[in-house]
C-alpha cells in the first residue's frame, strides 16, 4: 500500500511570524509547518521537488525509464537532457484503478470514456492507488476517499476543452472523440508480447468515415454531432491517421487514452544549418544522435520498440523539412516525405494541426445530450464532489476544524456586528 | 422483577438495538460520503499493520466464537453429540486464541493512536470514541471469561446469557436470565449494547461494507448517463 511519505509530507509555514513578530535584530523568518502534525519541520522532499537538474543526480538512476540506457554517458553533463511530460489521468480503455476497487465505487463513463470516482460510493479501500500504475489517483486523508482527474467532465459535457488543455500556454493539449470497440479491450489488452500492444490497441479504434462504422454507431444510440465530431477529431488524425502520437506506457496494458507526441530534439546544429539540400541518407541518422535518446523515448511511449519511435520522429522531421522548403520556396527532395511513409496532403494536415494549432482545431468536442438522461436526481454526489458540505474537515490545518473558524479570527465580525439602528 | 433489572436488561437493549438498526439505515441514506473505515494507514502503515492484523483477525473469529455461543442453542450441541467438554475445549482453545489476538491487537492499535502525532492529530473524538468502548468491551469480556475459565467457576452462560439473548432478538425478553449473572458479564453485555448505540455514527459502520459484489462484478465498471438508450433502439 502507498503511504504519504510516498508522496511528500505537507507542509505550509507560519506566516504570522512575520507580521507579528517583535522588532528584533534579525529579519522574521516563515519556518515550515507539517500540514499532517502542526509542528515544525525540515523539508526533505515536495512536489516538483526534481525540477530540472535539481535531483536528477539523485532520482535520474531510479528513473526505470533509464534501464536500457547507458547510463554512464547519460548524466554526463554534455549528455544531460531535460525532457518535460505533463500527465494527468490517462481515462483508459481497461482501467485498472476501476478493476481494483472493492466498492464499485470507481467507474469508466459509457457516454464519453471519462473514469472518475463516486464520492459517496467509494470507502476508502485505497487500492485504485496501488492499481493505477500511472499513480494518478490520489488519497484525500482528510475526507477518506479516493479523488482523481475528472476530466473537467462537467466542461466536457458543455462542448468546453479541459481546463489543463484550455489553459496550456504551449497550445500542446488536444482533445477529440475516438470511437472504438469495446468489445476487442479485453483481446487487446490480452496480447502476449508488449511491444504489440501499441498496435493491438489501435485495432479497437473505429474508423468513423466508414459506412459501417457510422450505421453501427448510430444504431448504438451515438448521435449524429458526436459521429461528426468523430470524423473531425484531432486526435484520430494524429494517432490514426498520422500516426505521430503514442500512448503513455502501453506495457501497462490499461490501453491509456491520452496520447504523446514524442519531442523532436534540436537537430539543425548537428547538419551545420545545410538542411535544404540534404537527402533522406543522411538526415534521417540523425535521429540516433538526438540529444533525448531514442531508446529513453521508446521505454515511454512504446514498450521499448524503439523503431515506433523512430518512425514518429522521421515524419516530424519530414514535415519540418518539407514545410521549410516550401515556405521559403526551395526544391525539397519528396523522398524524404516518401520515406517517412507521408504524403504532401498528410505533411499540410500535420502542420496545420500541430503548428498553426487553432482552437477549433485542437478542440472538438460535441456537447454531451443530457437531454436524454434519466433522473437527474439519482446520479448527485456520483460523479465529483459534494464540494463543501461534505469536506468540513478539510479547512484549516491539521486538527479537523470547523469553517465558523474563520468568523471566530474576525474576517466577517465586523460585519455581523455593525449593527444600523446604533447610530439612530 | 427490580425495576432497575427491566430496564438494564429489557428496555436498554432495545432502545440500543433500535437506534443501531435506525442509525444505518439513517446514515445510509444521509451521509453515504462519510461512510468508511477511515483508515489512517496513508498515515503511518508499519504499526497498523501489526495492530489492525491481529485485530481483525481476532475480533473476526470472536464474533463467530459468540454467534456459535450465544445464538446457536445448547440442544443443537446436544443434538449433534457435542459435549459439554468438547465444547468447552473449543471454546477455550479457539476463542481463547482469537481473544488473545484482539486484545494484543487493540493494545497495539491503541498506543499507536495515541503516541504517533500523525495519526492522534488526525484523529477525531468519535475515533477515541469507538476506539475506547470497544476496548473496554473487549477487554472486560476478554478479563471475565479469564478469569471464570481459571478459577473453575460453575457459571455457564449457555444456560442464561445465551437464551436472555435470543429472547430479546425473538422479542420475548427474559431479564432475569441476566439479572444474576456475575457482575464481569453483565458490564460486558451493557458495554456492547453501549457500544451498539453509538456503532452507526463512527467508523464502525465500515463492518457493513464487506465488498461481496466484488466476487461477482466485472472487472471494469460502466456507468451510462442515459439507460433510456434501450427505448432508442427499438424506435429506430
Amino acid at each position: 500500500m502507498v503511504d504519504i511519505d510516498d508522496y511528500y509530507e505537507p507542509w505550509t509555514y507560519d506566516y504570522e511570524k512575520l507580521i507579528y513578530s517583535p522588532g528584533r535584530e534579525h529579519q522574521p523568518v516563515a519556518r515550515p509547518i507539517s500540514q499532517l502534525t502542526g509542528e515544525y519541520m525540515d523539508i526533505t522532499w515536495g512536489p516538483n521537488w526534481e525540477d530540472d537538474l535539481a535531483g536528477v543526480h539523485e532520482t535520474g538512476k531510479q528513473d526505470p525509464n533509464m534501464d536500457h540506457l547507458d547510463e554512464q554517458i547519460k548524466f554526463e553533463f554534455e549528455e544531460t537532457f531535460m525532457m518535460y511530460l505533463p500527465r494527468i489521468c490517462e481515462h483508459c480503455q481497461n482501467p485498472s484503478c476501476v478493476s481494483s476497487c472493492p466498492s464499485g465505487a470507481m467507474y469508466k463513463r459509457e457516454e464519453d470514456g471519462i473514469v472518475l470516482v463516486d464520492q459517496d460510493a467509494c470507502r476508502s479501500w485505497r487500492f485504485c492507488m496501488s492499481g493505477c500504475p500511472y499513480k494518478k489517483v490520489y488519497f484525500n486523508w482528510k475526507t477518506n476517499k479516493a479523488e482523481k482527474c475528472t476530466f473537467c467532465f462537467p466542461r466536457i459535457e458543455n462542448g468546453d476543452p479541459t481546463i489543463c488543455s484550455e489553459t496550456c500556454v504551449g497550445r500542446l493539449r488536444y482533445l477529440g472523440i475516438v470511437l472504438y470497440d469495446a468489445d476487442k479491450v479485453l483481446e487487446a489488452a490480452s496480447v502476449e508480447n508488449d511491444k504489440d500492444l501499441y498496435e493491438a490497441q489501435l485495432d479497437t479504434f473505429l474508423d468513423p468515415h466508414d459506412p459501417e462504422v457510422q450505421k453501427e454507431a448510430l444504431k448504438q444510440g451515438i448521435s449524429e454531432d458526436w459521429l461528426e465530431a468523430a470524423k473531425n477529431s484531432p486526435i484520430y488524425k494524429m494517432a490514426v491517421e498520422q500516426r505521430i502520437a503514442l500512448p503513455l506506457h502501453p506495457e501497462y496494458r490499461t490501453l491509456p487514452m491520452v496520447w504523446y507526441v514524442p519531442p523532436l530534439s534540436p537537430f539543425m546544429n548537428a547538419l551545420g544549418g545545410q538542411i535544404d539540400t540534404l537527402s533522406p541518407n543522411v538526415i534521417f541518422p540523425t535521429i540516433n544522435q538526438f540529444q533525448i535518446p531514442i531508446d529513453y523515448l521508446a521505454s515511454m511511449f512504446s514498450a521499448g520498440d524503439s523503431q515506433v519511435i523512430r518512425n514518429v520522429l522521421k515524419k516530424l522531421i519530414a514535415m519540418r523539412t518539407f514545410m521549410r522548403a516550401d515556405e521559403l520556396g526551395k526544391e525539397y527532395d519528396m523522398n524524404l516525405l516518401k520515406e517517412a511513409g507521408m504524403t504532401e496532403e498528410m505533411a499540410r494536415e500535420m502542420y496545420h494541426l500541430s503548428a498553426i494549432a487553432k482552437y477549433e482545431d485542437r478542440y472538438v468536442i460535441p456537447k454531451s445530450h443530457r437531454e436524454e438522461t434519466d433522473n437527474m436526481y439519482e446520479h448527485q454526489g456520483s460523479a465529483g464532489f459534494d464540494f463543501m458540505d461534505g469536506c468540513r474537515s478539510c479547512m484549516g490545518g491539521g486538527a479537523a476544524s470547523d469553517p465558523l473558524d474563520y468568523y471566530e479570527s474576525g474576517f466577517w465580525r465586523e460585519l455581523d456586528e455593525f449593527d444600523p439602528t446604533k447610530n439612530l | 422483577m427490580p425495576k432497575m433489572d427491566l430496564f438494564l436488561w429489557v428496555v436498554f437493549p432495545y432502545i440500543s438495538l433500535t437506534i443501531f438498526v435506525l442509525g444505518h439505515i439513517y446514515r445510509y441514506n444521509k451521509d453515504q460520503f462519510s461512510w468508511t473505515a477511515k483508515s489512517s494507514q496513508f498515515l503511518e502503515q508499519k504499526r497498523l499493520k501489526f495492530g489492525s492484523t491481529f485485530f481483525h483477525w481476532g475480533i473476526i473469529f470472536v464474533f463467530f466464537g459468540h454467534v456459535a455461543g450465544l445464538l446457536v442453542p445448547k440442544a443443537f450441541y446436544d443434538w449433534l453429540g457435542i459435549t459439554d467438554d468438547m465444547y468447552h475445549f473449543g471454546a477455550f482453545w479457539l476463542g481463547g486464541l482469537a481473544g488473545v489476538a484482539t486484545v494484543i491487537g487493540g493494545l497495539a492499535l491503541f498506543t499507536r493512536r495515541v503516541s504517533i502525532r500523525r495519526v492522534a492529530k488526525n484523529s477525531s473524538v468519535s475515533d477515541y470514541v469507538s476506539l475506547v468502548v470497544l476496548g473496554a468491551v473487549v477487554l472486560v469480556g476478554f478479563s471475565s471469561t479469564v478469569g471464570y475459565t481459571v478459577s473453575g467457576g460453575s457459571f455457564d452462560y449457555r444456560e442464561t446469557i445465551s437464551p436472555w439473548i435470543r429472547g430479546i432478538l425473538i422479542f420475548r425478553p427474559m431479564p432475569e436470565l441476566m439479572a444474576y449473572a456475575p457482575l464481569g458479564f453483565q458490564l460486558h453485555v451493557l458495554g456492547a449494547f453501549a457500544l451498539f448505540a453509538i456503532w452507526p455514527f463512527t467508523r464502525l459502520v465500515h463492518v457493513f461494507s464487506l465488498p461481496l459484489g466484488y466476487l461477482r462484478r466485472n472487472y471494469v465498471v460502466y456507468r451510462s448517463n442515459r439507460p433510456v438508450k434501450q427505448e432508442k433502439k427499438t424506435i429506430q
